[in-house]
């Protein structure tokens, strides 16, 4: 990619954020979990191909929005939701929508790097088998080199595809995760704190992989670091006690946010 | 003084030492705790336990070595003719006098005198105070009977004074080492470490005696039966030998027993290993937890059921259930009402050995499957793996070996069962394939050569020690590796 189109790709972005396509359109969420409500009534849209960062101090509720986006709460046994939370226009808590045909347009890395232990070609390999996206073994070849491309891991597996995903090293094994996500080709990828178990090094090739996925996919990401959020996304929200406090670009948001419990938190007076 | 008075005493002197060190570290410490190494109850636990544990040795070597020391200092005053006599006769003689020795106790003076005077009536005059005589005692006995108390009061209060004396000396001494800079509290943990250690080498120790034992006894039957004509004959038929003839001695080929243990355990495995895993699947990955907390303690209520009581359900329900099916079936496609199964045969106890077996299986997957990360199952649902997708693709290969391992644990199990096959399985030493007959299998042998009026010489009776050293064996085997499996296991998410 030379610096012309890199620039292009920039600009293209820049002009559909001025049209505002949203990707995914939350109305008056709210998740109790048992008795105890978690989110009250948020109302956040994700606009599309851009990242978007949530932020807030611990508890604060950013990885249950988060995990109502793509229904993981769904695994969490007396989780409710309520509100309406839509992708592309569908209800995703629609009961006709298939949850496993709305994982596999949003799909999802977690905290802690978790490989399947399998080798690095079946973690890979893992989304689009079970989803039917490759007939022949050249399709799924062609689908695993792809993803461990896009995820600036191929370089440095191609020559130990079939040993085990779990020997890798941390930041290795948590781009394998985001190589797996991008294998179902989603449309949305939800990033939980993907780089709160990695190194500083580990982190920049995390957060630069990131800024590149952007072209082709919408992200979420929930992060702890103020940094992180400055550097990869160019929204930010900002969650406390299950309220969201404020939305905005992220450029605004760290240098002249609206609401003051968002300047104490980026200040550093609470959190 | 009787010995639970004394342990009385002790307590009380450990008691007392424990007041006692802890007053007085408290007025060294003159109300600030912080001189002293230890907190003020250390020490007195260190002087309670100097107190109690040399006194409780002093008593315990003392109960042990006394009788075996009176017994041979009166044995030593035994006449030379008795002397000649054998060992067993010797036996019989010191058994009388310490009969005769409880029987004098219960005499007044005179009635004392008297049978001092003639032995001849010491048999009527002590059968009168309740003392049964085998035979008139020579008179001999009633002096040795008469040096047998003696010495038994001597060494009761000997016990007394030394255990009293030891406990004192424990509590002043203790009670003296007591200062500021005492170490107690390590001292006092050091006894607890010793205790702890103590209490499970018990354990183990118990298993080596147990080996010990079965393996003595295991190889006198081996210099009778030779070890290659017990492991590798194929002819199982003991022989009952009349008491004393020892012409025919019998066959004791292992093999049928093997194959029967091991085809039961395999049909109990067949029974067990799917319903088991499934359920534990289910409990594991669908139930909602009102379902699992009510489900799973009434799955495991199964495991608590005493095996006789199997045994019984087999016998009176599965047999002749499976029997009268077969009969129904075998008429309805040939018109000729004969059952094929066996009431008592391979397929009941399999069967009912399964149903044993089921919530081994199933708690312990259960664990197994729990202890698979969570992350693994978000990672894979979050790729819009359905539930049973991510069951077998990511779940069940993760826990795949830990299942191995617990499976092994259940077949160890199935192979050591007893009362089930007992009652089930039938007798009849046979080799064969045809599940609906019967066949027996290690222990139901074990049973029935251990059972009944036997002398414990003859190779009939010893092959039980034989059989089970063989299972013991096998079982350990198993368990081992399930260990070793499980525990190579666990390392992969630690």
């Amino acid at each position: 990619m030379n610096m012309m189109s890199e620039a292009a790709v920039e600009k293209a972005l820049d002009r559909q954020m001025n049209d505002i396509s949203y990707k995914m359109i939350g109305k008056d969420v709210s998740v109790y979990y048992g008795e105890k409500r978690a989110l009250y009534d948020v109302n956040l849209n994700v606009r599309e191909n851009t990242v978007t960062a949530l932020i807030g101090p611990s508890g604060c509720g950013k990885s249950t929005f988060l995990r109502t986006l793509n229904r993981m709460n769904d695994t969490i046994d007396g989780c409710r939701v309520t509100g309406r939370i839509t992708l592309d226009s569908d209800d995703i808590y629609d009961p006709n929508i298939d949850v496993v045909e709305l994982r596999a347009r949003v799909g999802m890395v977690f905290q802690k790097p978790n490989p399947f232990p399998k080798s690095i070609y079946e973690n890979v390999a893992y989304g689009p088998r079970i989803h039917g996206l490759a007939k022949a073994k050249a399709d799924m070849d062609a689908i695993v080199e792809q993803s461990l491309q896009k995820a600036g891991l191929w370089n440095e597996v191609k020559d130990r595809l079939h040993e085990g995903g779990t020997g890798l090293s941390g930041g290795q094994q948590q781009r394998l995760c985001i190589a797996r996500a991008v294998a179902v080709s989603p449309e949305v990828i939800l990033m939980d704190e993907p780089c709160s178990a990695l190194d500083p090094i580990a982190t920049a090739k995390v957060e630069e992989l990131i800024h590149e996925l952007r072209a082709n996919f919408t992200i979420v990401i929930v992060t702890h670091s103020m940094q992180q959020a400055a550097r990869v996304s160019q929204r930010t929200a900002m969650f406390h006690l299950g309220n969201l406090v404020e939305e905005n670009d992220t450029d605004k948001m760290f240098t002249n946010p609206d609401d003051q419990r968002t300047q104490d938190y980026i200040m550093g007076r609470f959190g | 003084m009787s010995i639970s008075l004394l342990l009385l005493i002790i307590a009380v002197i450990g008691v007392a030492g424990y007041l006692f060190g802890s007053w007085r570290a408290n007025a060294l410490a003159g109300g600030k705790l912080s001189s002293l190494h230890s907190r003020p109850g250390y020490y007195g636990s260190f002087v309670a336990i100097w107190s109690v544990l040399p006194a409780l040795v002093v008593m315990l070597v003392w109960i042990i070595a006394s009788p075996i020391y009176i017994s041979s200092t009166v044995r030593g005053g035994f006449p030379e003719e008795v002397k000649a006599t054998s060992q067993a006769e010797q036996n019989l003689a010191y058994n009388m006098i310490g009969a005769i020795s409880r029987g004098l106790n219960t005499l007044s003076a005179e009635e004392r005198e008297a049978m001092f005077a003639d032995s001849a009536t010491a048999r009527t005059v002590l059968a009168a105070k309740g003392v049964p005589l085998a035979a008139d005692p020579a008179p001999y006995m009633l002096t040795s009977a008469d040096d047998l108390n003696r010495m038994t009061k001597a060494s009761g209060t000997f016990l007394s004074i030394l255990v009293i004396v030891a406990a004192l000396a424990g509590a002043f001494v203790s009670y003296r080492a007591i200062a500021p800079k005492f170490r107690a509290r390590n001292r006092v943990e050091g006894v607890m470490l010793v205790s702890l250690i103590a209490a499970s080498s018990i354990a183990i120790l118990t298993t080596v005696g147990i080996v010990a034992s079965m393996a003595t006894e295991a190889i006198h039957f081996f210099n009778m039966v030779p070890a290659w004509e017990f492991f590798f004959g194929t002819t199982w038929d003991p022989r009952f030998a009349a008491a004393g003839a020892t012409a025919s001695s019998g066959q004791f080929g292992l093999i049928p027993l093997l194959a029967g243990t091991l085809y039961i355990g395999f049909v109990a495995m067949l029974v067990a290993v799917p319903v088991g895993l499934f359920a534990a699947i289910y409990m594991s990955e669908y139930a909602s937890r009102t379902v699992r907390s009510v489900a799973k303690p009434l799955l495991e209520v199964l495991a608590g059921i005493p095996t006789i009581v199997y045994g019984f359900f087999a016998l009176i329900t599965v047999g002749p259930f499976l029997r009268d099916i077969s009969a129904q079936l075998n008429g309805l496609v040939t018109g000729n009402y004969a059952s094929f199964i066996q009431a008592q045969s391979v397929l009941t106890a399999g069967i009912v050995m399964g149903i044993m077996l089921i919530p081994y299986v199933s708690s312990l997957s259960d664990d197994i499957i729990t202890a698979v990360p969570r992350a693994l199952r978000d990672g894979s649902l979050g790729l819009g793996a359905t539930r049973s997708e991510t069951i077998k693709r990511v779940i069940m290969p993760a826990a795949l070996p830990g299942i191995v391992g617990a499976l092994l644990m259940t077949a160890s199990r199935a192979i050591g069962e007893t009362m089930i096959v007992v009652l089930a399985a039938g007798v009849a030493a046979r080799m064969q394939l045809n599940p609906f007959e019967p066949m027996t299998t290690v222990t139901v042998k074990i049973v029935n050569q251990l059972t009944g009026d036997l002398e414990f010489t003859s190779p009939q009776t010893l092959v039980a020690f034989a059989l089970g050293i063989t299972l013991f064996v096998i079982t350990l085997c198993l368990n081992i590796y399930a260990l070793y499996i499980v525990r190579k296991y666990r390392e992969q998410y630690e």
